[in-house]
């Protein structure tokens, strides 16, 4: 039964130590612990949601980069396309205004040709008229240089006439 | 139903089987002590301290587990501690030592107002007769520092130079890794708030994280102070009921001064008919007693049986007078000593969580 029965010394000086032991590490113990393992919990978790939030911050910004590229790309190829269209069109202008151009020319040409060509025969024909009335006048001038010949012109002509 | 932890617990089924085989030993040592009783007795009276005593180990195991008036260090070398009591006449203090005269035998000591022997541990006044005088004996306090209380204050001087050491670290180093002392002592910390105080008590839990921190390295430090076999350890201080029977006073007072309505609600106004209500009362009241009852006797049982055992295999040696006993004996304390530290643990963890756990029901809210 001593074992079970409590003391009263033990009893009181337990309460004062238990106390005394709760009072002063509550103080300068378990005050600046708990305070300082739940700031650092704290900073962790703050810092470990900035982390979060740059990796987002992050994200976006390389998508919105991408955004950009993507977008400067489709720029640059529809200024080459209109570009390429632009030159497309004045090659084919040109060519048009040349088709045109040379069709005219060569529609002048011709025309002259055949003036020119009307003006040549037209002298031509001048020429062949002149030419056989001097071979006419040549040839009639020789046949008429004999009396001889004239007479039996003039008799054949006249014995035409008596037949009619 | 709160009782049952005291049964469940395996170290008491541990401690009964020892307490029957010590039984058996000391009816048997006691029976050849009625023997040979009568030379014995004479050896005794004509030179008690150099004759071979007759061993007993109960009478042995007993007084190391108890408190004492004196530390005893080793041979003939004591730690004489004050005696402070406290007498319908006035205030006595002294040294333990008096009660020693220079051959080491025990002898009254007259102080101020009373002549005092120490009687098993006990102060009692010795009448002019030569005799104690039981009625005055009775109206003296002795509130000496005892073994168990300079053992306890050696390991309140621990925990306060622990952590208030960490505590300066924590300052010191505020947002950054734990380093040193500070790392053995955070996991522990963060252990009783996460897993003793969270789970048990709720969200109101960090009112009482100072206590259950407190009471949770005040049993564990003296539990391992208490393996320690040589000076500032070996004191019996949680194995001691007036140590238990404090903190489960002190557990009693916190978890009913913070009881809320529903608590007290459900003691004197269970859902029961009105003419079972008395017998329900009888029942709750004897409920809110008996946990903490069951928390003072686990702790003391628990402690002082290890105490118990580890002596019982030391006094085998004695009791066989055989050196041949020795490694048997040093092996089996090896053990206890090894479950020991665990169970100094365990009890210091069973204690601070049933203790959250009684709170955690006391402030509990209902949503009915």
């Amino acid at each position: 039964m001593e074992l079970v029965s409590p003391s009263i010394g033990l009893v009181f000086w337990t309460l004062v130590t238990f106390l005394f032991l709760l009072l002063l590490l509550r103080k300068f113990a378990w005050k600046p612990i708990l305070g300082a393992i739940h700031d650092r919990e704290r900073s962790i978790e703050t810092a470990l949601a900035s982390a979060e939030h740059a990796k987002d911050e992050m994200q976006r910004l390389t998508n919105e980069n991408e955004q950009l590229l993507k977008e400067a790309r489709a720029e640059r190829d529809k200024i080459l396309k209109e570009a390429k269209e632009l030159k497309d069109q004045i090659v084919n202008d040109a060519k048009k205004q040349a088709q045109t151009e040379g069709a005219k020319l060569i529609e002048t040409a011709r025309h002259e040709i055949e003036t020119q060509k009307a003006a040549a025969l037209d002298e031509v024909k001048n020429q062949v008229a002149t030419l056989s009335l001097e071979i006419a006048e040549k040839i009639l001038r020789k046949q008429f240089e004999d009396k001889d010949k004239q007479q039996a012109l003039v008799g054949d002509l006249l014995k035409e006439v008596k037949l009619n | 139903m709160y009782l049952s932890y005291i049964l469940n617990s395996k170290k008491i089924a541990l401690g009964a089987i020892f307490a029957l085989f010590f039984a058996f030993v000391t009816s048997e040592v006691s029976a050849q002590d009625s023997a040979n009783a009568v030379p014995e007795m004479v050896v005794k009276e004509v030179n008690p301290e150099h004759a071979e005593e007759k061993f007993d180990p109960a009478v042995t195991i007993l007084e190391h587990i108890g408190d004492a008036h004196s530390w005893h260090l080793w041979g003939h070398t004591s730690l004489h501690l004050p005696v402070i009591l406290y007498t319908p006449a006035g205030i006595e203090i002294f040294c333990s030592g008096e009660f020693l005269n220079e051959h080491h035998e025990s002898r009254d000591y007259t102080g101020k107002y009373h002549t005092y022997r120490n009687v098993a541990e006990h102060i009692k006044i010795v009448g002019t007769d030569g005799n104690i005088d039981e009625a005055a004996s009775a109206q003296i306090i002795d509130l000496s520092i005892t073994k168990n209380v300079a053992a306890m204050l050696i390991s309140v001087a621990v925990i306060l130079l622990i952590f208030i050491s960490v505590a300066g670290t924590y300052k010191k180093r505020a947002n950054k890794a734990p380093k040193g002392l500070q790392s053995w002592v955070e996991p522990i910390v963060i252990f009783v708030r996460d897993d003793i105080a969270k789970p048990n008590i709720g969200y109101k839990y960090e009112r009482f994280m100072p206590y259950l921190l407190t009471v949770f390295f005040f049993i564990w430090v003296n539990n391992l102070m208490g393996l320690i076999p040589i000076f500032p350890g070996s004191a019996n201080v949680t194995g001691n009921i007036a140590v238990t029977f404090v903190l489960s006073v002190i557990v009693l007072i916190i978890v009913n001064i913070n009881g809320n309505k529903y608590y007290w609600g459900h003691i004197f106004k269970p859902d029961v008919p009105w003419w079972l209500l008395p017998i329900m009362w009888v029942v709750e009241i004897t409920s809110v007693l008996s946990k903490p009852f069951a928390l003072m006797i686990r702790l003391f049982a628990n402690i002082t049986a290890g105490h118990i055992i580890v002596l019982s295999l030391i006094s085998l040696i004695f009791i066989f007078k055989t050196l041949a006993m020795a490694p048997v004996s040093i092996a089996f304390v090896l053990f206890m000593d090894i479950l020991e530290l665990l169970v100094g643990f365990l009890q210091a963890f069973i204690f601070t969580m049933l203790t959250a756990l009684f709170i955690g029901t006391a402030i509990e809210e209902h949503h009915h």
